[in-house]
Formats: C-alpha cells, structure tokens, sequence
C-alpha cells in the first residue's frame, strides 16, 4: 500500500511535467497540423536556461532564498525560451506553410538535432547537476517498514501546474488571443479574411507553448538537479505520446494524458521492471494510435475525397 | 510603381541597417544564456559558470554583418530576378537543351565514377590514405545511398511515411551477427536470409499500422523503431546489451577469407597481403546492393505491384474503388523497403564487425529519411545527390585542418558535424522543399516521355 501511494505521487508529478510539454505539442498540431519534433528539445534547452540563471543568481548575485530565486529562473527561462521557440517558428516553419506536407516535418526534425547539438558543442557534453533544493518531506503513512512520502517539491510542482494550466484555460476561452488561435485551427483562410493576423497568432501559439516548456523545465530541472543535451528526445516522445492519448488538438486531453503516461510509466517501473518502462510508453502510443487513433479527447478525422 | 509616389520612404541603407540592428538584438537574447555563460564542473565537483563575451560579441556581430549584406545586396537581387521572371513569359531554351544534355549523360558518367572509384583513390593515394578514402566516403556514403534508396520505395513510391526504418536496418544487422556467430554461416548464405527476416518484421510492424496515415504512421513508426532498440539493450542474454556483439565474421571471396592466413586471398594468389584488398571487395559489394537496390526499383515500377504503389501515394480512395487491393499493396511496399533495409544491415555488420543498439538510434532512421525527402522524394539520382551531400559532408568535417588553422589549433571541427547538418536540414527545406531533384521520370508514359514537376506528384497520406 505504501508502495502504491508513493508510485502515484511519483507519477502524478511526472505526469504533470509530461501535461506541460504536451499541451505544447497539441497547441501546435492543432494549429497548423504539424507534429513540432523539436518540442522536446526546446524543453531541454529551457532547463539549460533555468540551470544558467540559477547559477548566475546563486553565485554571481549571491540570492539565498531559494523560493524567489526559482520564480526569477522561471520568468527568465519562460522569455529566454518564448524568443527562442518564435525565432525557430520564424526561420525553420514560416517558410514552409502551405508546402507539402513533409517538409516542416524534415525541418523540425533537422531543428532538433541542430538544438541538440547545439547545447552539447556550447555547454558541453556531460550531465549538469546541481545539489537538491527543498529537501523537506512530509511522512504519509508511521509504522515499521518503508513510509510513502511527500516531497515539498511535488507539492511546487502539482500547484504550479494547476495554476497555469487554469490562467492557459482562461487564456484560450476567454482572451481575444484564444479566440484568434480556435478559428485558426478551424480554418486558416477564413480566419485571415475576416481580420485575424494567422501569422502573428501562429508566432505566439510558439511562444506560449515555448513558455509552457519552460516552466517544465523549471520544474524538472528542481526536481531531478540534474540535465544533459540528450535529455529532450525521450520526454518529447513521452509528451507526445500524451497528447495522442488525450486525442490531439484538445487541451485537456494533453492533460489527461500526460498525467496518465506519468502515473502508467512509474507503475511498469515500481511492479513490473524498470529497463522496460520506455517500451511501456512506446508501446502505449502504438496501441493507442492503432485502436483509438482519434484519442481520448480527440476528434474522429474525417475523411473528405 | 508604388515606391515613385512614397517621398518620405528612408534610404536603403538606412532600412537595412535598422533590420540589422533588429536581429542583432534578437540574437543577443537568443544566445546571451547559452553562449554567453557556460556551465562547467569546479574542482570540488560542483556546477559553477563562465562568461564568454568575445565569442557572444562575435556571434552577435556576424549576425548584423549577415543580415546588412542581406538586406543590401540579397533581398534586391532576389526581387530583381523574380520581376524579370514574372515578364518573361517564353521559357528560356538554351539551358533546358543543356540541362537534357547534362542528365542524359549524367546516369552513365556517375555509374562509371563510382566503378572506377577505388582505382582512382590507389592511383592518387598511398596504401593508408586510400583506406580512409574509400571506407570513410566511398562505403559509407553507398551504405546510405542504399537505405535512402530502400526507404525511397515506402516513402517515395508507396508515400507511407516511415520513421523507424532503422528497425529494420538493425533486423539486418543483429540477424547477420548473430546467425554468424554462433552458427557459423557464411556471409553469401545469411545476407539473403537477414533480408527476409528483416522483411518478416516489416510485415509484422507493417500490419497493425495499416489504418494509419500521415504523422500518425510517421509516429507509430518510430515508436516501433525504438521498441526494437530498447529491446536489443535490455535483452542481455541473446544480445549482449550495450556491450553490442563483437567479433563478427567478415564476408569471403569465393570461400578465400581477405586476412593475412595461410589460406586466405592473398596467400592463394601469391600477394602480400594488405588491408586494402579487404576494403576494396567490401566496397564492391555495397555498391552491387547498392545497384541491385536501384535496379529492382526500376523494374518493380513497370510491374503492377509497382504501379499500384504509386497509384496509392496520389489518391488511396481511388485505388481502392479501383479494385486494388491496398492492405497487400502497403504490405509489400513495407515488406520491400525493409528486405532491403535488411542487406544494408547485413552487410554493415560485415563491415564493421562489432555492433550495438547505439548504432540504431531515431537519429539514423531522421538521417535516412532526410535523406529520401531532401534528393526530392520518389527520385533515384536525387537520393543519391542527397546522400553525398549530407554523408559525405558530414564526413569530410572530420578531416578539414584548414578550419584548424583559421580557428586555431583547439578547433575540433568534427564537434560541429551534428550541428550543421542539422542546420543544413533545415535550410534545404526552407530553400527547396520538395528535394534537390525536383522533376520525375514518369512511370508510364503514352508516346514520349516528358518529366514530370514534383509539385504535380502526389506525397501520400498514408
């Protein structure tokens, strides 16, 4: 019991780092129908980002309180990465809009190995670690034996995902940004006809789902301390995996799904094995696509001759 | 024209110094983080940083220096050309006529280059130079211009898109090392066979993904192709992990092995005996996949199955009101594309003689691919363009000591490989999206022949 208590806090605060990094990935699908392969490498070099900041303000400014330095690593990394996930859209996607339909793909995957590769020859290719931060658990259950615990980092990371993700709810439903970004999707031409800029609206879902990386990465970078250049692959395949689980295109489904693929790949890990748990999470996608291809949110396509 | 009529519009120079400013400052935030500062461990271990100004200095400023000459000299120049384009209605003749020329003898010119290309590398090189010539550029680049051109069958022809063909590369590979090992079957025997198992999974994978399209296959693909590779990791016993398998037999020349024994290839013939001679026959035996590869391409686009093929990339529902069978027709597709997959890896087992997963990652299946769609899907010669040009780009940053000297002598030029092949991804997209050749030879053709532009052929959505 107490293993299981502690397998669902663990995958519950893995899935809310997989629900950011895939509400990016839906964002961009179902705006311009693209899977963006480089996502999972814009969230790895958002934790770059956060490290440096956080080693500028530790060492170079001496800040010892750690909440406020986090929020300032957070806001910093959110810009940082916002500009860089606009300037990609800007070079690598804008140029190919209504080309055939490979091509964003090859780029955006020619853009992840460019990312990739990039942090390893500027920062190095070992692992970055820096030492744990909020050490403080609280004991769930007493007695002999082994205790589930919660950490004060899982309690960072579940309220500040549920923070965001009610101000991106009220973002998208509510703002004149949401309603430009929903009509886009619907259909891109009649948007622009009818005085929506699709390009600036393409720019920003960018910039938005860059700024939701970072605060994963924030996130993951305090929760693990540790990050290398090879680090965006597995997390990006993982967090698309989510957003196909909770049908692509559809927010909360990103969610769902992320907080499922969490709580299913500690589960294989805790009860089954281990060195498998990435086969789980490949073998989900797979098995999803094949049975519920339109996911568990999604939309049926509709094929039109 | 309406720029007659603006008074008040700012010089030239003005405007493109003011964009040059602009990106200067975009780059600045793009790269003040991780140029700027570098994160390095101390002598207790612990993560401290640097600052490097200089190089973010330079950075920004090559920037600016970019964007001005672009701005200037570029952007005009471009617009220019396009006016003169839009006015000139009649087609230009005399460079059509020389382009015809050029790819009628294109064909044969490349078939003889690469025939005659390990004499030529003997005839211009020394014993150890000539090792790395023809192993480094003259194999390599063959080994994929065979998958591209293995791949080209699914995706170019079939236009299924297929992001885990290295799974079946490794099908190959793994087959060939350990049938070998510990069978002891020969090379001749067990590349055919590593073929048809690797096609076997082709099937296999090809079956539950058959109501798939687009990204969506693209995706299972690669969920498949990693699947294999985790397997080969954490299954020890049959694979030997991460260690990967060593010590893997190399093919022989009509039962000769090409080694330094008694009764090895040059003992039987009477010469020394060299390395050499074990790098050329290596090489002609790529190549020979490599043209059995084409040439089968060619004649099973004659064939139904071929026609069929193409006939599902431009539209699926007509095909299938058509009378085609399309389940058989994507499965041989994917059954073809991975038998050939299969040899490539068979045979790179060969070569190498010592493999692990880590030679099978998503980033060759990227490279494959990038490979087929850059040369201009469904195009041989293009394909085969691609895989010079990236492989062989790629591997000759390995060797280039004139960026040491303008560099300095720390430079290590084979750390930037990865990065601009990357970049030059990206960029012949941007510049070409539809791959270097951008005409087809079509398939079936009343009278006379005439190419067919790539925009006019179907991509597949499946």
């Amino acid at each position: 019991m107490d293993i299981f208590l502690q397998q669902l806090i663990n995958g519950l605060t893995l899935g809310s780092i997989y629900g950011l990094i895939a509400l990016g990935y839906t964002m961009v699908f179902g705006i311009i129908g693209m899977v963006n392969f480089a996502h999972g490498d814009v969230f790895m070099v958002s934790v770059f980002i956060a490290l440096i900041t956080l080693l500028v303000l530790t060492q170079a400014l001496g800040m010892s309180a750690m909440g406020l330095a986090l929020v300032i690593v957070m806001i910093a990394a959110m810009a940082f990465t916002s500009l860089i996930n606009w300037a990609i859209e800007r070079v690598a996607y804008r140029p190919l809009r209504g080309s055939f339909r490979l091509a964003p793909l090859i780029s955006a995957i020619g853009m992840s190995i460019f990312l990739s590769n990039f942090v390893q020859d500027t920062q190095g290719p070992r692992n970055k670690s820096i030492p744990p931060m909020f050490n403080d658990v609280i004991a769930l259950t007493s007695g002999p034996g082994y205790h589930a615990t919660l950490s004060y980092k899982q309690i960072v990371i579940w309220g500040v995902t549920a923070v965001l993700l009610v101000g991106f709810w009220l973002l998208v439903r509510h703002t004149a940004l949401g309603r430009a970004q929903r009509a886009c999707e619907q259909d891109q031409k009649m948007a622009a006809l009818l005085g929506v800029n699709v390009d600036r609206t393409i720019s920003l879902t960018f910039v938005i789902a860059a700024a939701l990386a970072a605060v994963a990465g924030t996130l993951y970078l305090m929760y693990y301390g540790v990050v290398s250049f090879s680090d965006g692959f597995l997390p990006g395949v993982k967090a698309f995996t989510a957003a196909v689980l909770g049908g692509i295109g559809s927010l909360p489904g990103a969610v769902i799904g992320g907080l499922l693929i969490g709580l299913i790949e500690t589960f294989w890990s805790g009860y089954v094995s281990s060195s498998y748990k990435d086969v789980a999470a490949f073998s989900i996608l797979a098995i999803t696509l094949i049975f519920l291809p339109q996911g568990i949110f999604g939309r049926p396509d509709v094929e039109k001759v | 024209m309406a720029r007659a009529f603006d008074q008040h519009e700012p010089p030239a120079w003005l405007r493109a110094a003011k964009s040059a400013l602009l990106a200067g400052l975009i780059a600045f935030g793009l790269f003040l983080p991780l140029i700027g500062i570098r994160t390095e461990q101390d002598i207790n271990n612990a993560l401290t940083f640097r600052t490097r100004w200089p190089l973010l200095a330079a950075m920004v400023a090559l920037i600016i220096a970019a964007r001005f000459v672009q701005m200037i000299f570029i952007v005009p120049f471009v617009a220019r050309r396009k006016e003169r384009q839009r006015r000139d209605t009649t087609p230009p003749a005399a460079p059509a006529s020389w382009r015809a020329k050029v790819s009628r003898w294109f064909v044969p010119a490349a078939l003889g280059f690469v025939m005659a290309y390990p004499i030529l590398v003997l005839l211009l090189n020394r014993s150890s130079g000539a090792i790395k010539w023809i192993d480094n550029f003259g194999i390599q680049i063959l080994i994929y211009v065979m998958l591209g051109w293995g791949l080209n069958i699914v995706v170019g022809l079939a236009g299924l898109l297929d992001l885990g063909y290295v799974a079946f590369y490794a099908v190959g590979a793994y087959s060939y090392a350990l049938l070998a090992k510990n069978f002891g079957l020969s090379f001749w025997l067990l590349l055919p066979l590593s073929g048809i198992l690797a096609s076997f999974w082709g099937i296999i994978l090809g079956f539950p993904v058959l109501r798939l399209r687009g990204d969506y296959l693209a995706i299972v693909t690669l969920a498949f192709g990693e699947i294999i590779r985790l397997v080969l990791i954490n299954w020890v016993p049959v694979t030997n992990g991460y260690a990967g398998v060593g010590g893997i037999p190399r093919p022989s020349f009509f039962g000769l092995p090409l080694d330094a024994s008694a009764n090895g290839f040059a003992a039987t013939f009477h010469i020394p005996f060299s390395p050499l001679q074990r790098v050329v026959f290596l090489y002609y035996i790529i190549l020979a996949l490599a043209l059995l590869t084409a040439g089968l391409t060619l004649r099973l686009r004659r064939l139904p199955v071929g026609r069929a093929w193409e006939a599902l990339r431009e539209d699926e529902i007509a095909c299938r009101s058509l009378g085609i069978n399309t389940t058989n027709t994507k499965l041989t597709a994917f059954a073809m594309g991975a038998m050939l997959g299969g040899f490539a890896g068979a045979f790179f087992a060969a070569r190498q003689g010592f493999i692990t997963p880590e030679s099978f990652t998503f980033i060759e299946s990227a490279t494959i691919l990038a490979i087929v769609v850059l040369g201009g899907m469904g195009s041989q010669i293009g394909v085969a363009i691609a895989a010079v040009v990236m492989i062989g780009g790629t591997e000759a940053m390995r060797d280039l000591d004139i960026l040491k000297s303008v560099f300095g002598a720390g430079f290590d030029p084979t750390q930037y490989r990865m990065l601009l092949f990357g970049f030059a991804m990206v960029m012949i997209m941007v510049w070409r999206p539809r791959g270097f050749v951008s005409s087809r030879e079509p398939s079936v053709a009343l009278k006379q022949k005439k190419a067919v532009a790539a925009d006019l052929i179907g991509e597949g959505r499946g």
